[in-house]
């Protein structure tokens, strides 16, 4: 690993003049050699339709929530509560879908959802106002969110489990319908391309017109030619998995659609919104966010309030996928999302941090904990081995640094 | 165009009413009074040279004319009319433009999110990237600064050339006031020659400038008056032309007006 991170190190220049971003291409390696690795020792087993159906869900639940702990850190900030606060929103959507919407309905499920996701935002927004306003460090206030919401978790039905939930809401899980089917998922694949196509042609051509400089042609042409493929070689696994009573094609989950969409939304909130800008801004230089006049309060609240709206999302997902609200579920699921940011480019000095980096981490760290689920490795083996890859990935971070200062 | 509005603003374009103007401004932090009963003026076209030790409080003085701090006390004058300078973005519509001593630039955001941030264009409610882009670079020409990737992180770029994107700032958003503190600290003698051209230019225009520095060269070449600042009080204003640059150094130093030198302020 470490070599090929020295090469990558030496193309650097080549990939900003390509217009490329060096530490993506670095982590798609990375990946696509952790799949290789995992495909021969298992026989063959890891690269099935089948069980990249199933590392996609697994996905699911830290793809969530790595967007907001992006902004979190680029902000200067931490949340160490969104583990909590995912176990503790989970049990309230769980009690709200058993006892106040027994029925299976959809507006049932729609319901429960909602009155969660607002649930997150409120204790987001309490602890960015707590952080914000009253100058209490982030790494504290959400230090005393995980214990409260843990508890919190516990309180609200006395430890005790509740299940079952209804069928609609347990769409969410990825369960048994909770694909959306071959159709559907060609149709999603569709659209997305043709989103693809339209947006990067269109920008090409604005960019060319107005006299911008824009990557060559050629360039241009392979990296969305890449993400084409991409997008069709994700429908074509996704739908390569039968579902065994019927045979028909699963398609792609309804939580990889969501955690895909949570993705693509904060991409674009990063790229193309003040939101976004400011958060940078502020990450850089918070003095200067100031001075020019951005309400770096609102905006800390606001940041809070999100990533406590994602925990929530994904506490939907994982209560959904269990079919039962527990106290435990999501215990220790922050630093899980902590480490895919950071390998995926989140500096904890802040100002830098990336959300497709992100997800990419998030999808690195799956891979390795279903490979070595795969293996039987003992459970304690893949907390040591994603120790070990938070350090290394830290550690690479820190020699490329040095190197370009240098 | 600045100048006539604000001439309108004046009513009959009386030129004896200040473009900015402070009375009995105070301030403090804990015990230290930052600033007392300071009371400076600032016509339209004029460059005011605030001068003092450090710690004098001229840094503090602006950033209130800036919005950054509030006063304890006292007003803020523009046109004869009293204004709340409550925060940074109430000054900037007021256009009171400032470029802070320390840089104020967000050293991961590219160069065109720099001149607008706080501030960006939007189109369909969404950043229209490529018009401030496009802008920047008109802006930067305007300046004569070379920066061949407006969209990199402007990190690795040099003192002036930071300086210059904090400038353009103040240049694209217009400025009727312009604050500048310490600007030519941080360049090299041939920057150095190139803020103050600017500077004679947008005195042309009839903007109004703070302008802190130590270079009593400069402060000379630039200003039209100095204002003498010792341990947060006013000690005097003078016409560059009146007074010499032995008697300002006296002013610093002795924190009083030199002997035979009325306050002319
Ligand atoms: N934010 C602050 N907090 C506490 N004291 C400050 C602050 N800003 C300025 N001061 C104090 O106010 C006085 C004036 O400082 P300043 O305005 O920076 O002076 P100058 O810019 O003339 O060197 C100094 O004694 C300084 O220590
Ligand atoms: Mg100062």
């Amino acid at each position: 690993m470490q070599r090929v991170g020295t090469t990558a190190v030496s193309r650097v220049p080549v990939m900003t003049r390509l217009g490329l971003d060096s530490r993506l291409i670095f982590m798609v390696l990375a990946i696509a050699a952790i799949w290789i690795v995992f495909h021969l020792l298992t026989n063959g087993i890891f690269l099935t339709s089948r069980n990249l159906w199933n590392l996609s869900v697994q996905t699911a639940s830290v793809g969530v929530m790595v967007s907001g702990m992006v902004l979190i850190i680029v902000m200067r900030n931490i949340d160490l509560s969104i583990g909590s606060i995912l176990g503790f929103t989970g049990m309230a959507m769980a009690v709200i879908n058993s006892r106040i919407f027994p029925d299976d309905t959809w507006w049932g499920a729609a319901l429960t959802l909602l009155l969660g996701l607002a649930l997150g935002a409120l204790v987001g927004v309490i602890q960015g106002t707590w952080i914000a306003r009253l100058g209490v460090p982030s790494f504290i206030v959400t230090l005393g969110g995980l214990l409260i919401f843990r508890g919190g978790a516990w309180l609200l039905t006395s430890g005790q489990t509740v299940a079952p939930l209804s069928d609609s809401f347990q769409i969410l899980g990825g369960g048994l319908n909770g694909s959306i089917g071959g159709p559907w998922s060609w149709t999603v694949g569709l659209v997305l391309m043709a989103v693809i196509l339209v947006s990067d042609l269109r920008t090409f051509q604005q960019r060319a017109k107005r006299g911008l400089p824009n990557r060559s042609v050629l360039v241009q042409a392979g990296f969305t030619g890449a993400m084409l493929l991409l997008v069709l070689g994700f429908v074509l696994v996704m739908n390569g998995y039968a579902d065994p009573r019927s045979g028909l094609p699963r398609g792609i989950p309804v939580p990889v659609l969501v955690m895909l969409a949570v993705t693509a939304i904060m991409m674009w909130v990063v790229r193309a919104t003040r939101f976004g800008r400011y958060v940078f801004a502020y990450g850089g230089n918070p003095e200067a966010a100031r001075l020019a006049g951005i309400n770096t309060t609102r905006l800390t609240i606001m940041v809070f309030g999100l990533m406590g709206l994602l925990a929530a999302l994904a506490g939907a997902i994982q209560t959904a996928r269990l079919n039962a609200g527990t106290n435990s579920t999501g215990t220790l699921a922050e630093l899980s999302v902590i480490a895919a940011a950071v390998i995926g480019g989140a500096s904890l000095s802040g100002g830098s941090g990336s959300i497709p980096g992100a997800f990419l981490g998030a999808v690195l760290m799956a891979s390795l904990i279903n490979g070595m689920l795969l293996l039987d490795l003992p459970s304690a083996w893949q907390n040591v081995v994603q120790g070990l890859v938070l350090m290394l990935a830290v550690t690479l971070d820190v020699v490329v640094q040095k190197r370009r200062v240098k | 165009m600045t100048l006539t509005r604000q001439q309108g603003a004046a009513g009959h374009g009386n030129l004896s009413t200040p473009l900015i103007e402070t009375r009995g401004i105070f301030k403090s932090f804990g015990g230290i009074h930052a600033l007392e009963d300071v009371a400076v003026q600032l016509m339209p076209g004029e460059v005011l040279a605030l001068l003092g030790h450090n710690g004098a409080g001229k840094s503090t003085l602006i950033k209130m004319l800036s919005g950054a701090y509030t006063p304890d006390a006292g007003q803020v004058l523009m046109n004869g009319q009293e204004v709340q300078l409550s925060s940074p973005r109430a000054a900037q519509l007021l256009g009171i433009e400032t470029i802070y001593q320390n840089l104020a630039l967000a050293d991961n955001l590219d160069v065109a999110a720099n001149i607008f941030l706080g501030r960006e264009l939007l189109r369909g409610g969404v950043l229209d990237e490529d018009t401030m882009e496009l802008e920047a670079r008109k802006v930067l020409d305007r300046l004569k600064v070379n920066l061949p990737d407006l969209r990199k992180p402007v990190f690795n770029l040099s003192g002036g050339q930071r300086q210059c994107i904090a400038i353009s700032r103040a240049i694209y958003f217009k400025a009727r006031v312009l604050i500048m503190d310490e600007p030519t600290a941080a360049l090299g003698p041939q920057e150095t020659a190139q803020v103050n051209e600017l500077i004679q230019s947008l005195k042309q225009e009839g903007v109004g400038i703070f302008l802190i520095s130590h270079d009593m060269h400069d402060v000379f070449d630039l200003a039209d008056r100095v204002t003498v600042m010792k341990n947060g009080r006013v000690v005097g204003s003078s016409p560059t032309s009146d007074i010499t640059q032995d008697e300002v150094l006296e002013m610093i130093i002795a924190g009083k007006l030199p002997r035979g030198q009325a306050a002319s302020s």
